[in-house]
C-alpha cells in the first residue's frame, strides 16, 4: 500500500488569549491519500477552519501559538519545517482556497497578474508564458472570454467568477493537495452547486487529494469519499461519506444529518434542530463534550472522555439508523 | 477652487491694507512736506478707492506683474518672488524625499513586525518626534551637527544656477533634515497603521498561501493600498510643510519665500507680502487638486468602471 | 418528534477567572530600579562631579531606567493594562496647572523683573541644590520661575484660543452640517479659503497687522482651529442626523434649535472636545513658533518659544541650559497633550484615524 499523501497525527492547536489558554485542535488524526477527496465537517466553533489551516501551516509556532503532533506531506512533517520551507511547498505542493472571494484578491491588482505571479516565481515562467498558462487556467475553471477577464479588475467580476479565480490560482502549479475552507459560503445558491461542481471535476481530472471544510453537510455529501464529523476541536466520527450518511454512529452526525431540512416532510412540521450551543472553548466540559446537548448522554459521558475507537468517539454509539420525523 | 482663490487674494489683500504705519512715511522717511507723502500715496495708487486697487492688482497678477515693492531698493515683487521660490521649494522637496525615503521602510518594517521591541521603540520614537516642535529640533541639530561637529554650514546659500550642485546641497541637507524630521514621524505612524490593517486582509493570506515570500507581499500587496492614506497624507502635510520651511529658512538665514514674506511683513512692504502670499496659496491649492487626482490612479475602483 | 427535539438546554459555561501574575520579584526589582534612576539623574544633575558627556550618559540611563522599572512597577500594581506614559503625562500637566495656578505664591526665584535679580548670578547651569534650580538666563532671571510664568502664557492662549476656536467653529460644522445645501456650500468655501493659506504663513501676516498682546495672539491662533472644527462638527452631524432620535424629536414637534441642542450636540461634543485636547498642543507649539520668530509675546515677558529664542547664537554654546529647560518643559507639555488626545480620540472619536 502507497504511503499516505497527507497524514495528521494527533494534531493539536493552542491559542493564547487574553482570556486564557484555547485549545482549538484538540488531537486530531487523520489520513489522505492522493487524488482521495475528504470533507471536514462541523458548526462555527467546531475547529474546522483553524485544522484546515493548522494542517496547511499557516498557523504554526509562534508566540501565541502552540502546535503539537504532526502534520506529514509526502512523510515531511510541515510544523518542523523552517519558514522558507513551509513556503516552498504553499501553491506547489499544497493550495488553499479561501471562503471569501471578494476579500481573497488584492483590488488593485488584475486577474491575470493574480495567476502569472505565482508561476514565475514558483515555475520561473517568462512574462509571456506565464500570461498564455493564466489564461489557460482561467478556461479550466470554466471562465468565458479568459483573455479579456484576465485584463480586468476583481471588482469587475461577479462572486461566483471571482471564487473560480481564487480556484485557478490555487491550482496554478498543479498542487497535489487542495484545502477549500467553507469554498462557498460566501456565494449564492446557485452559483454553490457550480463551484462544487467544479471542485469536484478538478481534482478528478487533475488527481488531486482534496480537503472540503464545511458546516453545510450537504455539500459533502455525495462529493466526498470520505468524511470527519468535527465537534469542539476533535474528531467525533469519521468514515466513508456513504456508510456515515447512512448509519452515523455518533449522536451528534445523527443529529446533524436528521437536521437537514427535506422536502418530504409534513408542512408546518417543526425543524429539527440541536438545542443548546457550542461549548465554550476556554474551558469545554469534561468527559464528552456533546454530552450537554446528547439525548443519549449518561453519567459515563459526563466523566469520561471517549477515545476514538472504530473511527467513532462514543461510549454508547448509535447502532440502528434513527427515526426520521415521528 | 477658482473662488476660493479669488476669496484668498481678497483676504491677503484687505489685510495688509489694515497695516498700521503709513507707507509713504516709511518709504521717504519723517520730515518731508506733506504734499509730498501725498504725492507718493497718490503715485502708489494708495489715494484709490479698495476695490480699484483691488481689481488693478488681481489683473495685474493674472499677467504676471505682481507689483513693485515699497521698500528700497524697489525691486519688481515678481523678480524676488521668481528667485526666493526656487531655495523654498527645494528645501521642502528635499525633506519630503528624506522623509518618505525613511518612512517608507520603517513603517513597513513596524508593520511586519508588529508589537515587536523594535516596532514599539519606533512608535515611542515617532510619538516623541512629533512632540518636539520644528525650531527646537532645529536648533538641537545645529547644536550637534553645526556647532559641535561643524559637518554642515548654518548660514549663505549656493545656487545649484551657480553650478556647484554639491555646495547646493551642503548647504540644503540640515534645513531640509529639519523639515523632514516631523513630516518623517507623521508618514510613518500613519502608513504603520494602514499597513497592519492592510496585512489583515484576507488577499495577503491568499498570497501567502500561495508560497510568496514576505517581502514580496510587503511591495506589491500591500503597499499599493496602503498607499492612499500616504497620498493624503502627503496633501495634508503641504501647509506643514510650508511653515516648517519658514522657521527653518529663519534659522538657516536660508533666502526663501519664507524669509521674503517675514521681512517684507516686518518692514511694511505690503505689495511683496500680498504678491508672495497669493503665489503660496495659488501652490498650495494646485497641488491638493493634483492629489486628489492622483487618487484615481492608485486605486481602480475609483476609475470609471469600464464593464 | 425527532429524538433531538428532547435534548437538555447546554448548561452555562463558568466565567474564567481573570489571570493575575503577580510575582514579588518584579514588584522588588522595579522599585530598586525606580530608587537608583532617581540617583543616577540627581547624580547627573550636579554639575560639579561629572564631565558634561558623561552626565549626559548617566541622565539618559537613568531616565531609562526609570520608565522600565516604573511601567513594571506600575504594572505590578495596577494590572496589565497600565500605561506609564499616560499617567505620566496626566501627572504632568496637573502639576504644570497647579504650579501655574498658584504662581505667584510659590517660593520661586525672580522671572520678571531685572531689578530684583542683580544678585543673581548670570547665566547659572542648572542645580538641584541651589536658590536657582534650573539656573538662570543672562539677566540673572530664574529659569524654573520663568519657565512656569512662560507655561502660564503658553497655557492661556492656547486654551482660549482653543475654546474660541471650537465653540464658533463647532457651531458653524453643526449648522452646517444639519441644513446642509446652501448654508453648507458657503462655510464650505469660506474653510477652503482659511485652509488654502498654510498656517505659519496666515499667523505671521496677522502678526504684522496685530499688536502681540495675548488677547490678539488668541484670537489669531483660534482662526488656526476653526476650520478643522468645523470639518469635524459637520461631518459628526452629518453621521447622527438621519438617525431615528432625531427623526422622532422632529416628529414630536421640536424645534431645530432644540434638536441641535438637545439631540445632537451631545453627541457631537465628545468627539470635538478630543480634537480639542490634541488642538491644544497644536497651538502651544504655533505661538511657541510665533514667540521664537519674534513674532509673538515680546520679552522680558516670559514664554517657551522667546526664551529658546535667547539661546540663539553662540550663548547655546556656552550655556546649552538655556534653550533645554524651557525646551524640556515644551516637550514634556506638547507630550502630554498629545497623548492625553490621542487616547481621548481613540475612546470617543467614531471616526478617529489612528495616529
Amino acid at each position: 500500500m502507497t504511503a499516505p499523501l497527507l497524514e495528521v497525527d494527533d494534531l493539536r492547536t493552542r491559542f493564547l488569549t487574553p482570556r486564557g489558554p484555547m485549545v482549538a485542535v484538540d488531537g486530531v488524526s487523520l489520513t489522505l491519500a492522493a487524488g482521495e477527496t475528504l470533507g471536514i465537517v462541523g458548526e462555527s466553533g467546531s475547529g474546522k477552519s483553524v485544522l484546515g489551516r493548522t494542517i496547511m501551516g499557516l498557523i504554526t509556532n509562534g508566540p501565541t501559538t502552540t502546535v503539537t503532533g504532526a502534520v506529514r506531506v509526502d512523510g515531511a512533517d510541515i510544523h518542523q519545517l523552517t519558514p522558507q520551507g513551509r513556503r516552498a511547498l504553499w501553491g506547489t505542493k499544497i493550495a488553499m482556497v479561501f471562503q471569501d472571494p471578494m476579500t481573497s484578491l488584492n483590488p488593485t491588482k488584475r486577474v491575470g497578474t493574480h495567476l502569472s505571479e505565482s508561476l514565475r516565481f514558483h515555475r520561473g515562467l517568462s512574462r509571456g508564458a506565464a500570461r498564455t498558462r493564466a489564461v489557460e487556467l482561467l478556461k479550466l475553471v470554466g471562465i468565458p472570454e479568459p483573455e479579456r477577464r484576465a485584463g480586468q479588475y476583481p471588482h469587475e467580476l461577479s462572486g461566483g467568477m471571482r471564487q473560480r479565480v481564487v480556484i485557478a490560482m490555487a491550482l496554478a502549479c498543479d498542487p497535489k493537495l487542495l484545502i477549500a475552507d467553507e469554498p462557498t459560503t460566501a456565494l449564492d445558491v446557485t452559483v454553490q452547486k457550480q463551484i462544487l461542481d467544479l471542485l469536484q471535476s478538478l481534482a478528478e481530472r487533475l488527481q488531486m487529494a482534496t480537503i472540503l471544510i464545511s458546516h453545510d453537510l450537504g455539500t459533502v455529501s455525495g462529493r466526498t469519499d470520505r468524511v470527519a464529523v468535527m465537534y469542539a476541536g476533535r474528531v467525533v466520527e469519521s468514515g466513508e461519506t456513504r456508510d456515515v450518511f447512512a448509519q452515523p454512529r455518533h449522536p451528534y452526525s445523527g443529529a446533524l444529518i436528521e437536521s437537514i431540512p427535506r422536502l418530504d416532510a409534513a408542512s408546518h412540521s417543526l425543524l429539527p434542530a440541536i438545542v443548546g450551543q457550542p461549548p465554550n472553548m476556554l474551558n469545554p466540559p469534561s468527559g464528552c463534550r456533546f454530552a450537554p446537548r446528547c439525548a443519549f448522554a449518561q453519567d459515563r459521558c459526563r466523566t469520561e472522555t471517549p477515545a476514538l475507537v472504530d473511527d467513532v468517539a462514543c461510549h454508547f454509539p448509535l447502532t440502528q439508523a434513527l427515526e426520521v420525523h415521528a | 477652487m477658482v473662488l476660493v482663490l479669488l476669496i484668498v487674494s481678497l483676504g491677503v489683500f484687505a489685510l495688509v491694507a489694515l497695516l498700521p504705519g503709513d507707507p509713504a512715511v516709511a518709504i521717504l522717511g519723517e520730515g518731508h512736506p506733506a504734499s509730498t507723502y501725498d504725492d507718493l500715496r497718490t503715485e502708489l495708487g494708495l489715494n484709490d478707492p479698495m476695490l480699484t486697487r483691488y481689481a488693478d492688482w488681481l489683473g495685474g497678477a493674472l499677467t504676471g506683474d505682481l507689483g513693485r515693492s515699497v521698500v528700497p531698493p524697489r525691486s519688481d515683487v515678481s523678480d524676488r518672488v521668481v528667485s526666493a521660490l526656487p531655495v523654498s521649494v527645494e528645501i521642502a522637496v528635499l525633506g519630503l524625499l528624506i522623509a518618505l525615503l525613511v518612512a517608507v521602510p520603517l513603517a513597513m518594517w513596524s508593520a511586519y513586525h508588529e508589537d515587536g521591541v523594535l516596532d514599539r521603540m519606533i512608535s515611542a520614537g515617532t510619538f516623541a518626534v512629533l512632540s518636539v516642535p520644528g525650531f527646537l529640533a532645529g536648533l538641537l541639530l545645529i547644536m550637534v551637527f553645526v556647532n559641535a561637529l561643524d559637518w554642515f554650514p548654518r548660514s549663505e546659500w549656493v545656487r545649484i544656477s551657480d553650478g556647484d550642485l554639491l555646495g547646493n546641497l551642503h548647504h540644503a541637507f540640515l534645513p531640509a533634515l529639519t523639515v523632514a524630521l516631523v513630516e518623517l514621524a507623521m508618514f510613518t505612524r500613519v502608513l504603520r497603521s494602514d499597513l497592519i490593517v492592510t496585512l489583515r486582509e484576507d488577499y495577503i493570506l491568499a498570497a501567502r498561501a500561495k508560497g510568496m515570500p514576505p517581502l514580496r507581499i510587503l511591495f506589491t500587496d500591500a503597499l499599493r493600498p496602503s498607499s492612499f492614506s500616504l497620498v493624503t497624507l502627503l496633501g495634508l502635510s503641504l501647509g506643514r510643510l510650508i511653515g516648517s520651511t519658514v522657521i527653518v529658512e529663519y534659522l538657516f538665514s536660508l533666502p526663501g519665500m519664507g524669509s521674503l514674506v517675514v521681512n517684507a511683513a516686518n518692514q511694511g512692504d505690503f505689495p511683496m507680502v500680498q504678491g508672495a502670499v497669493l503665489v503660496i496659496a495659488v501652490i498650495y491649492v494646485l497641488i491638493n487638486a493634483g492629489i486628489d487626482l492622483s487618487y484615481g490612479y492608485l486605486d481602480p475602483r475609483t476609475r470609471k468602471a469600464h464593464v | 418528534m425527532s429524538e433531538t427535539a428532547l435534548l437538555p438546554a447546554a448548561p452555562e459555561a463558568p466565567a474564567v477567572p481573570a489571570a493575575r501574575g503577580r510575582s514579588a520579584r518584579v514588584l522588588v526589582l522595579s522599585i530598586a530600579g525606580l530608587v537608583a534612576s532617581v540617583a543616577m539623574i540627581l547624580l547627573s544633575a550636579s554639575p560639579d562631579y561629572f564631565v558634561t558627556t558623561l552626565r549626559l550618559v548617566v541622565a539618559a540611563a537613568g531616565v531609562a531606567l526609570m520608565v522600565v522599572s516604573g511601567s513594571a512597577l506600575g504594572r505590578q500594581l495596577f494590572g496589565p493594562a497600565f500605561d506609564l506614559s499616560f499617567w505620566f503625562s496626566v501627572a504632568w500637566l496637573l502639576l504644570l496647572g497647579l504650579a501655574v495656578t498658584f504662581a505667584p505664591w510659590l517660593p520661586f526665584g525672580e522671572h520678571l523683573d531685572v531689578a530684583n535679580s542683580l544678585d543673581q548670578p548670570i547665566n547659572a547651569s542648572p542645580d538641584p541644590f541651589s536658590a536657582n534650580p534650573l539656573g538662570t538666563n543672562l539677566f540673572g532671571l530664574d529659569l524654573l520661575a520663568r519657565s512656569v510664568y512662560g507655561a502660564r502664557s503658553s497655557l492661556v492662549i492656547a486654551v482660549t484660543a482653543v475654546v474660541i476656536g471650537t465653540v464658533i467653529g463647532g457651531a458653524i460644522g453643526m449648522v452646517a452640517g444639519y441644513f446642509q445645501k446652501s448654508v453648507d456650500r458657503v462655510v464650505g468655501i469660506f474653510t477652503n479659503s482659511l485652509l488654502a493659506v498654510p498656517p505659519l504663513i496666515l499667523l505671521i501676516a496677522l502678526a504684522t497687522v496685530l499688536e502681540p498682546r495675548i488677547r490678539n495672539i488668541a484670537f489669531a491662533l483660534s482662526l488656526l482651529t476653526i476650520p478643522g472644527m468645523v470639518r469635524l462638527a459637520r461631518a459628526t452631524t452629518m453621521l447622527y442626523a438621519p438617525r431615528e432620535f432625531v427623526v422622532a424629536a422632529r416628529a414630536l414637534g421640536a424645534t431645530r434649535v432644540r434638536i441641535l441642542f438637545r439631540e445632537l450636540l451631545p453627541n457631537v461634543l465628545l468627539p470635538i472636545v478630543s480634537l480639542a485636547i490634541v488642538m491644544i498642543s497644536i497651538l502651544i507649539v504655533a505661538e511657541a513658533s510665533l514667540s521664537f520668530l519674534g513674532l509673538g509675546i515680546e520679552p522680558p515677558e516670559p514664554t517657551w518659544g522667546n526664551m529658546i529664542a535667547e539661546g540663539e547664537g553662540t550663548v547655546f554654546e556656552d550655556h546649552p541650559h538655556i534653550v533645554l529647560v524651557p525646551g524640556t518643559f515644551l516637550f514634556l507639555t506638547v507630550f502630554a497633550f498629545n497623548l492625553v488626545g490621542e487616547k481621548a480620540r481613540r475612546r470617543w472619536d467614531p471616526r478617529s484615524v489612528k495616529l
